[in-house]
């Protein structure tokens, strides 16, 4: 990503692990909307050989990135929140997959 | 090899965690649930008339005692009904445990007869919900379940029991260990060093109390901080009785309806010393103009109460009491006497003034005669709405968990089955329930279940026949126009009482008011006492909703006031 670019997106990749069982995208995505936080992309994918996720996140690192990762941090089923640069490859690579 | 059903194994593990009384009601989902608990000798069952009742009685229980409180329901419209109660715990950090039957597992998602997504639905409404997929699962969501509802910042916790769960039988080695909180992470000790420096330096420190003070049993420590270091302390709606009202440090509630001379105090203070609470918007006022000139210190259970709102100059996260305790020993004994001077001068020259009242009865008096009827320590449950304000502003709490009111969600129907809860947790103790007739209606069903459990529930129901609040509001701040807050049908709650089997009073006959007090505190089990108030008299000082404290309308001192200098230019150093 180049300057240019950055400077339009001042964004921050999130990578959750979690429990892997249906219902933790809800839970994820419901505290999104409930605490009216932007979410630019999202990925998830089984890991650890099923009995753990991987949700990787694109959100804005604005002022309320803190409270953000605070909320997520407190869900039940979140084991760990890390906080990568907006460039971190996970979400470039699918740049491809989502032009129109 | 124990063998058991889903259902017999969700009642065993339910007496294993020691929970004896389970309000609710049955329905076709939960049936087999039902079945078990009618098998059981250790839990009660209370039938309420509606879940949401239901949801109440567990939360009077959880708020009454501390203790994680259960309740049942079916699905769909059970569930459904739960949430509001559900709803009200998450705001106000309640414990609780709502087990909600589902239908068959082989139906979910089919629209089958009573089926909602009780799991989807209650997500934003929970601290966390499970949705149970076998019964070998109960095994470790139930007491998972009573860990998480308990830990850290408390909370409801939801589990949806699919029917074919209920009856699937298993078999297991042994029970597993009842769920228990989780211990608190441990109080920073740099972070309770600074904090004492901070208040040893400061001039004019306020300690900001909630319901996390509460509810970790801090109030003792947070009075012999007060007293150690001169330090006047206000209290939220839920911090309320944290430490005694009428302590000669206490500032009593602040915010929206606070005496004018509480909210001047906030306003003066160079340290907020915050411990339990959430710098709620009815608490805080306008929050960018919330004391102004003050170091914040926030201690929170909650790492993400910590600069959600204000941010603090030092955050602490940690259980509120073993954060006080720490700094105890580490605080200076002071005096302040400039500082309790202005604060004393303050609370002479602006204080809570009586409600006006054009009616036959003062809301005030009457919520202080009522007090003085009652043991110092009774338990208060109240709706929500004027008179909810009317018991905060002169109600003389004594003890933490004395007050029970739905202070985050502020649910209209909370007062009468929180009530109910807490006379089933502390059974012979009058508890008493201050209404008001809009409250009163959207529960009153319950008075059924007060009758048929011969609650020791004092229903004390102010009646202006309208929802005085909202009439309040349209009156100051709508060009006074009136709309859908007064009640054309008059309802005749004496009759209504008496059809369900409850005793009632009237205090609308001037003469005998005493009397008819004394009368119905001193009967055993439920009773309603009906007191006529006039629509005219409003809750007073009012904040407007969005201004800062500073800008109180109404509740003031005419006699005394212009004999006091300015007081933003008497403050202290």
């Amino acid at each position: 990503m180049n300057a240019i670019q950055k400077n339009r997106c001042q964004c921050a990749t999130l990578e959750l692990t979690v429990h892997n069982h249906p219902g933790v995208m809800s839970h994820v995505c419901g505290m999104f909307s409930r605490r009216a936080f932007n979410v630019e992309g999202i990925l998830c994918m089984p890991a650890n050989g099923g009995d753990r996720s991987s949700i990787w996140l694109k959100v804005r690192a604005n002022g309320r990135l803190e409270q953000m990762i605070k909320q997520l941090t407190k869900l039940e089923d979140v084991v760990e929140v890390c906080r990568h640069d907006a460039d971190h490859e996970v979400f470039l690579r699918l740049e491809d997959f989502f032009r129109v | 090899m124990i063998q058991r059903t889903g259902a017999q194994t969700i009642v065993e593990l339910l007496e294993r965690q020691g929970v004896t009384i389970v309000p609710g009601i049955p329905g076709g989902a939960n049936l087999p649930l039902y079945d078990a608990l009618s098998r059981s000798k250790r839990i009660r069952h209370v039938l309420a008339r509606h879940e949401q009742g239901a949801g109440f009685m567990a939360q009077g229980m959880a708020r009454a005692t501390g203790e994680t409180s259960v309740c049942f329901a079916t699905s769909g419209p059970g569930a459904t009904n739960l949430i509001t109660a559900i709803a009200d715990a998450k705001l106000d950090s309640i414990p609780i445990v709502a087990i909600t039957g589902q239908v068959p597992g082989s139906l979910i998602g089919s629209d089958a007869f009573q089926e909602v997504d009780t799991y989807g639905m209650s997500i934003p409404v929970t601290k966390h919900n499970f949705l149970v997929r076998s019964a070998r699962e109960l095994l470790r969501v139930i007491p998972d379940a009573f860990r998480i509802a308990a830990s850290g910042r408390p909370g409801p916790v939801l589990i949806d029991v699919p029917k074919d769960v209920q009856t699937e039988v298993i078999e297991f080695e042994s029970w597993p260990e009842p769920g228990r909180a989780d211990p608190s992470p441990a109080v920073d000790a740099l972070d309770v060093a600074r904090a004492a420096d901070m208040i040893n330096e400061s001039q004019r420190p306020v300690l900001y109390i909630g319901g996390g003070a509460v509810c970790s049993g801090a109030g003792e420590a947070i009075r012999r901080l007060a007293e150690k270091a001169c330090i006047p302390t206000t209290m939220t709606l839920m911090g309320l009785g944290a430490i005694p009202v009428d302590h000669p440090l206490s500032l009593r509630m602040l915010g929206m309806h606070a005496a004018r001379y509480t909210n001047m105090a906030l306003e003066d203070c160079d340290l907020l010393i915050a411990a339990g609470v959430r710098f709620d918007d009815r608490a805080t006022g306008k929050v960018a103009e919330f004391c102004p000139t003050a170091k914040v210190i926030h201690v929170d259970i909650d790492p993400s109460e910590l600069d959600k709102i204000k941010s603090a100059h030092l955050g602490i996260e940690g259980d509120a009491r073993e954060a006080v305790e720490a700094l105890l020993p580490q605080v200076h004994k002071s005096g302040r006497t400039k500082w309790m001077d202005h604060v004393g001068r303050l609370k002479a020259a602006y204080p809570l003034v009586a409600a006006a009242s054009g009616g036959p009865l003062s809301p005030h008096r009457l919520v202080r005669t009522i007090s003085e009827l009652l043991k110092r320590d009774a338990c208060v449950a109240t709706d929500v709405g004027q008179h909810q304000m009317w018991v905060a502003q002169v109600y003389p709490f004594n003890r933490p968990r004395q007050l029970l009111t739905s202070g985050g969600l502020g649910t209209m129907g909370f007062g009468l089955p929180a009530a109910i809860g807490a006379a089933l947790a502390h059974p012979g103790d009058p508890v008493v329930c201050f209404t008001g007739d809009g409250s009163l209606l959207m529960n009153i069903q319950e008075l059924a279940t007060a009758a048929e459990e011969a609650s020791n529930v004092k229903v004390v129901l102010m009646n202006n026949n309208s929802l005085g609040l909202v009439h309040q509001q349209q009156n100051l701040f709508y060009g006074n126009r009136i709309f859908g807050s007064d009640y054309v049908c008059h309802v005749d709650f004496l009759k209504v009482a008496e059809g369900f089997g409850v005793p009632a009073f009237d205090m609308g006959q001037p003469d005998s008011q005493h009397s008819a007090l004394e009368q119905a505190l001193s009967l055993d089990g439920p009773c309603l006492i009906h007191a006529p108030i006039d629509v005219g008299t409003q809750v007073l000082p009012m904040v407007p909703p969005g201004a800062a404290n500073r800008d109180m309308i109404g509740g003031e001192n005419g006699h005394t006031h212009h004999s006091v200098p300015q007081h933003a230019a008497t403050v202290p150093a």
